[in-house]
């Protein structure tokens, strides 16, 4: 029987910032993966605490940016005591090449973690060339 | 105390300060097996019962398990990540694997009245403090 690894902790990374905003609430980079098929391009992100509709997902000059918003309404009344995270929004952008056909990126949500599966042009799937 | 806000950053940056103000408190430090243990807890006080949150994103609810015992809370499970095969991986930093913490809360607890809420890869536990450790009003005569 193989033995699972045990899980560690990884530490929240801060956006690093261009702008500076004029309030310095910190926003963290999604702990993501991407992987590549002849089909489509899949980033998966986490975002524990981002709800459904306090997603933005959008493409701009080929540039793919994901923003999750937590709701902190659910932190009212609560005094905190023992604490060894910080939450707060996240927030990050990929660069992303002209293959994507941007009108067929989808997106699902599930137990804080957002699968986007960004489908590659007709042109730019690879084909098979006969040898006659 | 976690105030409202209008402003929904003006509201964020509170919230982390107020977080921040009590990062490496020593309440329930001799039982949680320590900061670095997986997964991550924050402990809120809210009238007179407690609240334990984690970060479990990924963790699908079929596979996380709690159990609670006097003042101590179970809290494991696993991971899983199904890659595509055929795929090849350009970026891979999310972790799977298997957990196992306990909390010990340094309080009286009530552990048959726990409720866990799981939502968006959040696990919210709602402590109720025990009968007897709950603070009496004395008359004075």
């Amino acid at each position: 029987m193989a033995t699972q690894p045990e899980l560690q902790v990884q530490q929240k990374r801060e956006v690093g910032t261009k702008q500076e905003s004029t309030i310095p609430a910190r926003r963290y980079l999604p702990v993501t993966d991407i992987f590549e098929t002849d089909q489509a391009l899949t980033v998966i992100l986490e975002m524990p605490g981002v709800s459904r509709d306090s997603i933005t997902v959008k493409t701009e000059n080929d540039v793919l940016t994901i923003e999750g918003r937590v709701d902190y309404g659910t932190y009212e009344g609560l005094q905190p005591l023992y604490i060894e995270y910080n939450v707060g929004d996240y927030l990050r952008s990929f660069q992303i090449s002209r293959e994507i056909d941007q009108s067929k990126i989808s997106a699902e949500l599930k137990d804080g973690v957002m699968t986007l599966v960004l489908p590659k042009a007709e042109k730019a799937k690879p084909r098979k060339i006969p040898v006659n | 105390m976690v105030t409202r806000f209008n402003d929904p950053f003006e509201a964020l940056f509170a919230l982390q300060r107020s977080l921040d103000a009590r990062l490496g408190s020593e309440w329930a430090d001799s039982g949680t097996g320590g900061a670095g243990a997986y997964p991550p807890i924050n402990i809120f006080e809210r009238g007179d019962d407690f609240v334990a949150v984690m970060e479990l994103p990924g963790v699908d609810k079929n596979d996380l398990q709690l159990q609670a015992k006097e003042s101590t809370i179970r809290i494991s499970g696993r991971k899983a990540i199904d890659y595509d095969r055929g795929a090849s991986i350009h970026r891979r930093e999310r972790i799977s694997g298997s957990f196992d913490r306990t909390l010990t809360l340094p309080i009286g607890i009530d552990p048959d009245r726990i409720r866990a809420e799981y939502r968006d890869g959040v696990l919210a536990l709602f402590i109720p403090r025990a009968e007897r450790e709950k603070p009496r009003t004395i008359k004075i005569t």
